[in-house]
């Protein structure tokens, strides 16, 4: 396989406006999930079978005492070598050679959902139930083919998403974590190796919530 | 804004201070983020932790309604470590000036105050002059009297001590903002301000400004690449709306509203177009009366009016000293005195103050007329909860009006920039734009006033309604092109000859004779001669490299990117930092951006003064136009914490109005209410969320009312986060679910211990439809500005309980 393409996410540039979020929700065509306010900007509390990113709210107190509030846009990684692609059965997923993006085909139905979800470290898919289709983010790969860039990226007003060539991507998280080494001591690249969402966080992974890999 | 947002790169230091500008202005952070990548500091200002804050270097809370002691104390920071800008303080701004020496200012009032009227006379306000008329100055800056000594005199009681009181901010908190803002007063640095409307909601609102602008005119940062004072607008077209004068107080332009002792055009132009002595001063609004004719030709057609100043007599005026503001109409109107409304766009039963007040008034009307995209609470005000519907007698007309990306037609930006869009999609069923529906309206007007006569019929019948293309439908460019303003007839201007229908390419050919019309003289120059509509350009040219984009639309005024351009370099036109030259005089020219009026440099005999829409020509440290005084001083909101203010003998802004009706309930340092609250509004909604409660990708991330509070008032109140409780305040109660949250925290402040929450104003009952989310505005006072009558929606007292 090619290298491919990369999104960056540097949560140093992300405001959490969820711009993202709703772009998501507006290329792809996805039903509203019916919501509460329950006490948290996060909404929906998860991602589901219309809602495949979502940004996760984590608060709380520094060292210092001061607070701190980290937004987390999740989503699918892309994995590289992807073990959600390799659980689906033969022709119910796709692992594109040209840009790398993993994508679950209209095939891969909800009685799947168990062995696929149960591959993905990130716990991303999820079943639709009025579909009956599992279901994920296809990193755009319908607008990609077309020249585009992922509606996520293109929605984000600060420039925290970055879409582009895998090696340009991966040199580009190096050089952000060497530049926001003196504002925050403890940034750092996800992965960068293992995933084609490449994130950059600039605090311990466990202060922004289940982000589990 | 001076600036605009591209321009905020270059700052070195980014205050943002009474706004969420991540939440409220998402773009702006993209510019914000590159000043950072540059190293400069980004501070935030606010009661509340917010998305702001979380991107900020630091976040620095303070409690709401004490803006002016928090800047006044970076002002006495200023001025006692000598960190102001010499040279720009003293060649530009009005430091030498003399003041009368019966100026006077004592515990919290100024000389010349009113009890009984609430008000000043400004008289001893007034600057001392020499036999010419023009100002006696002090360049050592040593006079008593002068502006400097008086400034320094004023704030020298805003000590560390006394603002951390007020404030709630931390001393060492206070002493890390002074000396990292204080810091851009250096030739080669920059500082700016962004703020929005956590600044204007407030009794002191326009002086919270005014504090800003002190602060950035002691650090020369006022016309500076990276520097200004920045007001955030945005989507609802503020710019673009108080540039077209939707406030009373003004025509379009920022020309004054007529007042009804200005009788003839003679009268009104007299009274706008200023005067000045001083022989530097380039006193643009010496023009007011050339715009002011110049708008009436627009007004109506040669051959009308000519004997009544072109028309001016047709126009309704305001009483003098009339406050025709949003609160004096719902009181009017809840007097029964109003019995039409024409609601364009708006949705008052949720936007305006004491909105249990503003529901009881619209069920006095005869009939209202609504405009808007979606049906919302004041268009629905007649089936709202708790009102009988069936004794309802109010006729009502709902109207639909496409939305903005339905449309062709100009948006200005914070900017001022005016940029052209084209129709991105057709409007749903009957919905037309407003323009079209009110063309209509005063179409038919016409044909019953030309029927039935009536009241001035000539007003009505020949004012210019030529705003349609030959298929009858508005015609966006039509109106920009009349905005921009036509010569009427054929002209010859400094050599130069016009010919009658061309488009004057600039406000500086606008004539007081006729000969030329133009809707909104600010706009003047957004079309060529020819006609070319200059709003549509989209050239990425950059040839300063600052980011200016000049052949990118149009900015309000003349193309000029940042206004008051001049005070960005010396008095011999040399920048005063070379890395960003905004503008150079080399070869006895101005090169860079578009420089503000035409003159040499200061020190040339032809040369001029930056502040060109002043009188003096100078920035004004010490500002003797508003009501309620030359210095901002503090005072508490309407409602606070506090029976007495630190600062003095006066708890309230003297000069502002007070209501006293049965509705216009206050409970100030009351024991039934002891927590502030402020209210805003969040990203993912727009105003009263009446476009975006409706759209169900939205509304899934924000689905209803919620009170952030800190953990401490939650455990005093024994509220969980998550659980719904009851917001109650003098005049109303409304629900929400209580977030509690580390973002707030209590303060320490006039030595107790003070709880501050905040809420959105973004729900109503009409949607979604559950009943239980309302306006945040039921709680809110009836009380402005005392200058420009905004409401205090920032500031006032409430209780929580637990439902």
């Amino acid at each position: 396989m090619a290298d491919g393409k990369s999104i960056l996410i540097d949560v140093s540039r992300c405001t959490g406006c969820r711009g993202c979020q709703v772009a998501c929700k507006q290329w792809n065509n996805l039903e509203a999930t019916s919501t509460v306010q329950s006490g948290t900007y996060q909404n929906p509390p998860d991602m589901d079978g219309d809602t495949y990113k979502i940004v996760r709210f984590e608060e709380g107190r520094d060292e210092k005492g001061k607070p701190y509030w980290h937004f987390f846009t999740d989503m699918c990684r892309h994995c590289v070598d992807a073990p959600c692609f390799y659980s689906a059965e033969e022709g119910t997923a796709l692992h594109d050679e040209e840009t790398g993006a993993v994508v679950f085909l209209d095939n891969l139905t909800i009685d799947n959902l168990d062995s696929v979800h149960g591959a993905c470290p990130y716990s991303i898919p999820r079943g639709n139930e009025r579909t009956g289709k599992v279901v994920k983010c296809t990193m755009c790969l319908d607008r990609q083919k077309e020249g585009k860039i992922p509606a996520c990226v293109q929605s984000c007003p600060t420039g925290c998403m970055v879409y582009g060539e895998r090696d340009e991507i991966l040199a580009l998280a190096e050089k952000r974590v060497e530049e926001l080494k003196k504002e925050f001591p403890k940034v750092h690249a996800l992965n960068p190796e293992e995933v084609r969402v490449i994130y950059i966080l600039t605090d311990d992974d466990e202060k922004y919530g289940n982000i589990t890999y | 804004m001076t600036n605009h947002w591209i321009d905020i790169q270059h700052s070195d230091c980014v205050l943002i201070q009474g706004s969420n500008a991540a939440e409220n202005h998402p773009i702006s952070f993209k510019w914000v983020m590159r000043a950072k990548d540059k190293g400069a500091e980004v501070i935030h200002v606010d009661p509340r932790f917010t998305r702001t804050s979380a991107r900020s270097t630091y976040h620095v809370p303070l409690r709401s309604g004490t803006d002016i002691a928090f800047l006044g104390g970076m002002i006495k920071y200023i001025i006692d470590n000598n960190l102001y800008f010499k040279d720009y303080v003293l060649n530009y701004t009005n430091a030498a000036c003399l003041v009368s020496k019966d100026f006077k200012f004592k515990d919290g009032l100024f000389s010349g105050y009113d009890k009984d009227k609430r008000a000043y006379d400004k008289s001893s306000w007034a600057y001392q002059t020499n036999a010419d008329g023009s100002i006696k100055k002090d360049p050592s800056l040593k006079d008593p009297n002068c502006v400097f000594q008086l400034l320094k005199k004023h704030y020298s009681r805003y000590s560390l001590k006394t603002v951390s009181s007020i404030t709630g901010t931390s001393q060492e908190d206070l002493l890390k903002v002074y000396k990292s803002f204080s810091a851009t007063g250096k030739p080669n640095k920059a500082g700016t301000i962004m703020y929005a409307l956590g600044q204007c909601h407030h009794t002191v609102g326009v002086q919270n400004i005014r504090t800003m602008a002190i602060v950035q005119l002691l650090l020369g940062n006022i016309g500076v690449c990276g520097g200004g004072i920045n007001a955030l607008r945005g989507e609802p077209n503020v710019q673009g709306s108080t540039d077209h004068a939707l406030l009373y107080h003004y025509l379009p332009g920022y020309l004054p509203a007529p007042k009804a002792s200005q009788v003839t055009l003679k009268d009104y132009m007299d009274a706008v177009s200023y005067k000045t002595h001083e022989p530097k001063s380039v006193n643009w609004k010496s023009n007011q009366g050339k715009y002011a004719v110049s708008l009436m030709r627009s007004f109506y057609p040669e051959g009308v009016g000519e004997d009544l100043g072109f028309g001016y007599e047709y126009l309704p005026k305001i009483d003098d000293g009339q406050d025709a503001s949003v609160m004096k109409m719902i009181d009017a109107m809840y007097d029964n005195k109003i019995k039409i409304l024409t609601c364009i766009g708006q949705n008052p039963c949720c936007s305006l103050p004491n909105t249990n007040k503003v529901r009881a008034a619209m069920q006095n009307l005869d009939f209202m007329v609504h405009i808007n995209i979606f049906d919302n609470e004041s268009a629905s005000f007649w089936k709202a909860p708790g009102i009988d519907t069936s004794k309802q007698k109010t006729e009502c007309f709902l109207l639909p009006a496409s939305a903005s990306v339905e449309k062709e037609g100009s948006q200005a930006n914070s900017g001022r920039w005016m940029q052209w869009k084209y129709a991105a999609a057709k409007a749903p069923g009957d919905a037309i734009p407003a323009g079209e529906i009110v063309w209509r309206i005063m179409e038919k007007l016409k044909e019953l006033y030309k029927k039935e006569g009536g009241a001035l019929p000539d007003a009505i019948k020949y004012i210019n309604t030529d705003f349609v293309d030959n298929k009858k439908h508005f015609d966006a460019e039509r109106v920009a092109k009349y905005i921009n303003g036509y010569f009427t007839k054929d002209i010859t201007i400094d050599g130069v000859k016009y010919k009658k229908g061309e488009c004057v390419p600039g406000f500086a050919l606008l004539q007081d004779d006729g000969s030329t019309s133009c809707g909104n003289w600010i706009c003047s120059g957004s079309f060529t001669k020819d006609g070319e509509n200059l709003m549509k350009r989209r050239s990425k040219a950059d040839p300063t490299g600052l980011g200016l984009y000049s052949e990118w639309s149009y900015a309000w005024p003349m193309n000029r990117r940042v206004i008051y351009n001049r005070a960005s370099v010396d008095p011999n036109g040399k920048p005063y930092n070379p890395k960003l030259k905004l503008i150079e005089w080399k070869d006895g020219k101005w090169v860079g951006d578009i420089v503000d009026g035409g003159a040499a440099p200061l020190n040339d005999e032809k040369g001029s003064l930056p502040f060109i829409m002043s009188p003096t020509g100078l920035g004004s440290l010490f500002g003797p136009g508003l009501a309620d005084g030359p210095f901002p001083e503090h005072y508490e909101p309407l409602e606070s914490p506090f029976a007495k203010n630190i600062m003095s003998g006066q708890r309230i802004n003297p000069a502002i109005t007070l209501y006293n009706g049965e509705k216009d309930l206050v409970a100030n340092a009351s024991k039934d209410f002891p927590i502030v609250m402020t209210t805003y509004s969040c990203t993912e909604h727009w105003c009263t969320g009446g476009f975006t409660r409706w759209q169900p990708w939205l509304l899934e991330t924000q689905p209803g009312s919620y009170v952030e509070m800190s953990e401490e008032l939650a455990k005093e109140k024994g509220i969980k986060n998550g659980e719904r409780v009851r917001i109650r305040s003098a005049r109303g109660s409304v629900e929400a679910v209580a977030m509690v949250t580390v973002r707030l925290r209590p303060f320490e402040c006039g030595g107790k211990k003070v709880h501050q929450v905040g809420m959105t104003y973004n729900y109503g009952w009409r949607f979604p439809e559950n009943g239980k989310d309302d306006s945040a505005n039921l709680l809110t006072p009836t009380v402005g500005d005392a200058n420009s009558q905004t409401p205090e929606y920032k500031a006032f007292m409430v209780n929580i309980e637990k439902i």
